[in-house]
C-alpha cells in the first residue's frame, strides 16, 4: 500500500494539478457570483457544459488531422479559448437576465433564487441534451462525443517517476494566465472596483454611483468565461464531452470554491488545486471510484475546522 | 437600472391577476380560521373521502392518460408528497436548506431492501428499521455540520446526499450499480394483499401521508414549533432568548429524515427492485423545489407543490423527452412572477417580504420605488 503510494505519488500529484486547474477556473464563476448576489450559480454547470462544447465544435471545423506544433497549435488554442470564453461569457449573462434579474427586481428571496437556478441548470441540460447537440454536432444528443487529438500526448519532461506532457502544461499555463488577468481585472480596474463595493455593501454602492445591474452583468460574463476557458482546456485534456458533463465538475468546482472560501478568488485557486491534489491522492488508496466520495469528506471536514473555507477573507473584505 | 422605474414584468395586468389569486387565497384562510370544529372536521373527512376515490379510471383517463393513475399516484405524487412534507419540517420550519434529502430516501429504501432479501426480515420491521437508520444518519450528518449556516450546509448536504449514492454504488455487499432486486411485498393487512395490483399501496401512502400531516402539524404548533421558527426567523437572537438552537437544528434533521426513510421504505416495497439511479441529487432538487413552489413552510401549499411537480411531467408524458425541459422552464418561471410560492404561509410571506429574515434576500438586492409598493401591499 505505502509503495503504491510511494510509486504514485508525483505522477498523482501531476494529474492533480491538472484537473486542479480546470476546478479552479470553473470556481471563480461560483465565487465571483456568490460574493456579489450571495447566489449559489447552480446553473454555472452548464455554462461550463457550454463552453466544452464551443471547443469542441470549434475544433471539429478546424477538423486536425493529427496533432499539431508550433504557432499553429498555438493558434489554434486561442482561438478555441476565445470562443469557448465568448459562448460561456455571453449564455452566463442571457442567464442572469432571464433567471435571476426578474427575482431581483422583485426583492425575492434566496431561496427562491436557487430554485430558478436548478430550474435553469435544468433546462439547458436538457436543451442542449435534445436539440441543440444535434443541431450543432452530426451525432445523437445525448451521447458522449469525442474531440479529435491536436496536442501530442508526449513526454515533455519528468520529474522524479512523473512524466509530464504538453498538454498538461499548456492546461497549467493557460489556467494561471487566466486567473492572473481576472484577479488585476478585480483588483485594478475601475469595474473590478465596482464589483468589490457591491459585494461589500451593495447599498453603499448604489449611493456612490455603481450601477448594480451592470456590475452583475459584468460578474456573470467574467465568471462565465472563467469557465468557458476551462470548457476548452477540458476538451483538450479530456477530449470529449457530454450534456450532462457540468452537473460532476460544477459540484466538484463548488466544492472547491467553498474549500477556499467562497467569496474569494484567490482562495477559489487554491480550493480547486487542493481539490484535485487529494482527490487524486486519495483514489491511489481507495480506487478512483471513490473519488467524489473523497472530495465530499474533504470538504466536511475543513468546514468543521474552518467554517469559512481555507482562505477565510472574502471578496467583501479585500482591501478597497 | 431602468430609468422610467417600472420593469416588465411588473404590468398592472399580470400583478392584477396574481393580485387577485392572493387576495382569494386569504379570503378562504380568514374563513378557515373563523370555522366551527365540526366545520373542520367535514372539511378534513371531505379530503380524505376525495383522497380515497382519487384512483377512480374516470379521475385517471384525464389526469394521467398516457400511464396507469392509480402507479402514477403512488410515485411519483405520493412519494413526492410524503418526502416533501419532511422536508418542509427541515426547511420550511426550521429553515435549514438540505439539498441531500434523497439520501434518507435512499437509506429507508436500502434498509428495506436488504433486509428483507438477505435476511428476510419482516416488512414492517424492516421499514421501522430504516426509519431508524436514517433518523441516525440525519444525527450523524447534522452533529458536525450543523455549526454551518445557509449555503454551507447546503452543499455539505449536497455533498452528503452524493456520498451516500455513490458508496450504494460502490458497495458489493448492497448490490453496487446492479441494485437490490427482488424485494418482498408487504405482509397482508387487514385482509388486503399486497402484490402487483397497486391499489393497496396507494391506501398504504394515504394512510402514512395523513399520519405524518398529522405529526407535522402537532408539531408546528408546539414548543418545538416555535422554537424553529425562532430559529429560522434570526438564529442569534433565538439563541440569546435561551432557545438550544444547535438541539432544535438536530431534532429538526432527525425528525425530516425520519419521514424521508419512511417514503423510500413504502417505494421499496413497492417497487420490487432499487439501484443507486434511483436516488440522484436531481430528485433532491426536485423535493425541494415542489416545497418551494408551493409556499414553504405552510402544509396546503407544499403538498399542493408537490402533487404538482409529481403530476405535471406524467400529464405531459405525451411531450416525451421535452418534460424535464419544461419543467425546468416552469420552475424559473414560478419563481419569477411568484417567489414565495403558489399557498405562501402567511407568517413567511410577512418575513420574507422584510427582506433580512428566514433566507434573506439576493445580496445586490436594491428595492427600487415599483418593489416598495409591492412590499408594503403584501405586507398588509
Amino acid at each position: 500500500m505505502l509503495d503504491d503510494f510511494l510509486n504514485q505519488f508525483l505522477p498523482s500529484t501531476v494529474g492533480g494539478l491538472v484537473i486542479g486547474s480546470i476546478y479552479a477556473l470553473i470556481a471563480l464563476g461560483y465565487t465571483m457570483v456568490y460574493g456579489v448576489l450571495r447566489l449559489i450559480n447552480f446553473a454555472h454547470s452548464e455554462i461550463f457544459m457550454i463552453g466544452t462544447f464551443a471547443s469542441l465544435v470549434t475544433l471539429l471545423a478546424i477538423a486536425p488531422t493529427g496533432p499539431i506544433s508550433g504557432i499553429a497549435l498555438v493558434g489554434v488554442l486561442v482561438l478555441l479559448l476565445v470562443v469557448s470564453a465568448a459562448a460561456s461569457g455571453a449564455s452566463a449573462v442571457v442567464l442572469e437576465a432571464v433567471a435571476y434579474r426578474p427575482l431581483r427586481k422583485r426583492g425575492a428571496t434566496r431561496l427562491a433564487a436557487l430554485i430558478s437556478a436548478i430550474g435553469a441548470s435544468l433546462f439547458l441540460q436538457e436543451l442542449f441534451g435534445l436539440f441543440v447537440i444535434d443541431w450543432l454536432i452530426d451525432k445523437p444528443g445525448r451521447n458522449q462525443a469525442s474531440a479529435p487529438r491536436f496536442v501530442a500526448r508526449d513526454t515533455l519532461f519528468e520529474i522524479g517517476n512523473a512524466q509530464v506532457r504538453l498538454d498538461q502544461v499548456i492546461v497549467i499555463i493557460a489556467a494561471v494566465v487566466v486567473m492572473v488577468a481576472l484577479d488585476r481585472v478585480v483588483n485594478k480596474t475601475r469595474i473590478g472596483r465596482g464589483i468589490r463595493a457591491t459585494a461589500q455593501d451593495p447599498e453603499a454602492a448604489v449611493l456612490m454611483g455603481v450601477s448594480i445591474d451592470n456590475i452583475v452583468r459584468v460578474t456573470f460574463l467574467l465568471g462565465g468565461a472563467m469557465a468557458g476557458v476551462a470548457g476548452a482546456l477540458y476538451i483538450m485534456e479530456v477530449e470529449n464531452t457530454r450534456y450532462l458533463i457540468g452537473f460532476v465538475l460544477g459540484i466538484k468546482a463548488f466544492t472547491a470554491a467553498v474549500l477556499g472560501g467562497i467569496g474569494n478568488l484567490r482562495g477559489a485557486l487554491m480550493g480547486g488545486v487542493v481539490l484535485g491534489l487529494i482527490e487524486n491522492w486519495g483514489a491511489i488508496f481507495l480506487g478512483s471510484q471513490w473519488k467524489d466520495v473523497i472530495a465530499f469528506i474533504v470538504l466536511v471536514v475543513v468546514l468543521m475546522f474552518r467554517p469559512t473555507g481555507i482562505l477565510g477573507e472574502s471578496l467583501q473584505k479585500a482591501r478597497a | 437600472m431602468k430609468g422610467d422605474g417600472v420593469t416588465s414584468e411588473e404590468t398592472p395586468a399580470r400583478r392584477g391577476g396574481l393580485r387577485a389569486l392572493g387576495h382569494g387565497i386569504d379570503r378562504l384562510r380568514d374563513w378557515w380560521e373563523h370555522t366551527k370544529v365540526w366545520q373542520r372536521y367535514a372539511v378534513y373527512i371531505a379530503l380524505v373521502v376525495g383522497a380515497l376515490i382519487l384512483p377512480a379510471p374516470a379521475i385517471g383517463t384525464f389526469m394521467s392518460p398516457d400511464t396507469d393513475w392509480t402507479s402514477v399516484l403512488i410515485y411519483p405524487i405520493g412519494t413526492y408528497i410524503l418526502l416533501a412534507v419532511g422536508l418542509n419540517v427541515v426547511v420550511g420550519q426550521a429553515g435549514l436548506l438540505d439539498l441531500g434529502f434523497v439520501a434518507f430516501f435512499a437509506i429507508g429504501g436500502y434498509s428495506v431492501a436488504y433486509y428483507g432479501t438477505n435476511h428476510g426480515w419482516n416488512y414492517w420491521a424492516t421499514v421501522v428499521f430504516g426509519i431508524l437508520l436514517a433518523a441516525v444518519s440525519g444525527v450523524i450528518l447534522g452533529a458536525p455540520t450543523l455549526r454551518l449556516r445557509g449555503d454551507y450546509l447546503a452543499i455539505v448536504t449536497l455533498g452528503f446526499g452524493e456520498i451516500v449514492r455513490i458508496t450504494a454504488e460502490n458497495t458489493d455487499e448492497i448490490g453496487g450499480a446492479r441494485g437490490i432486486a427482488g424485494i418482498p411485498h408487504p405482509p397482508p393487512l387487514f385482509g388486503t394483499k399486497f402484490g402487483i395490483n397497486p391499489a393497496p399501496y396507494y391506501y398504504l401512502i394515504v394512510a402514512a401521508i395523513v399520519l405524518v400531516i398529522v405529526f407535522s402539524v402537532r408539531l408546528q404548533r408546539s414548543r418545538v414549533g416555535r422554537a424553529w421558527a425562532a430559529i429560522r426567523e434570526d438564529e442569534d437572537a433565538a439563541e440569546l432568548m435561551g432557545v438550544p438552537t444547535f438541539k432544535f437544528k438536530l431534532l429538526a434533521f432527525a425528525i425530516g429524515a425520519m419521514i424521508g426513510g419512511l417514503a423510500g421504505g413504502i417505494y421499496a416495497g413497492k417497487a420490487n427492485f432499487i439501484e443507486p439511479t434511483t436516488f440522484p441529487f436531481i430528485l433532491s432538487a426536485t423535493i425541494l423545489a415542489a416545497v418551494v413552489l408551493g409556499g414553504s413552510g405552510n402544509l396546503p401549499g407544499v403538498i399542493l407543490g408537490a402533487f404538482l411537480i409529481g403530476w405535471l411531467p406524467e400529464r405531459f408524458r405525451g411531450f416525451e423527452e421535452a418534460r424535464i425541459l419544461i419543467f425546468g422552464g416552469v420552475l424559473v418561471l414560478m419563481m419569477a412572477l411568484r417567489p414565495e410560492g403558489l399557498l405562501p404561509s402567511r407568517r413567511r410571506k410577512a418575513e420574507l417580504h422584510e427582506g433580512t429574515g428566514g433566507m434573506g434576500t439576493m445580496g445586490a438586492e436594491v428595492p427600487g420605488p415599483d418593489t416598495d409598493v409591492a412590499t408594503t401591499e403584501a405586507a398588509k
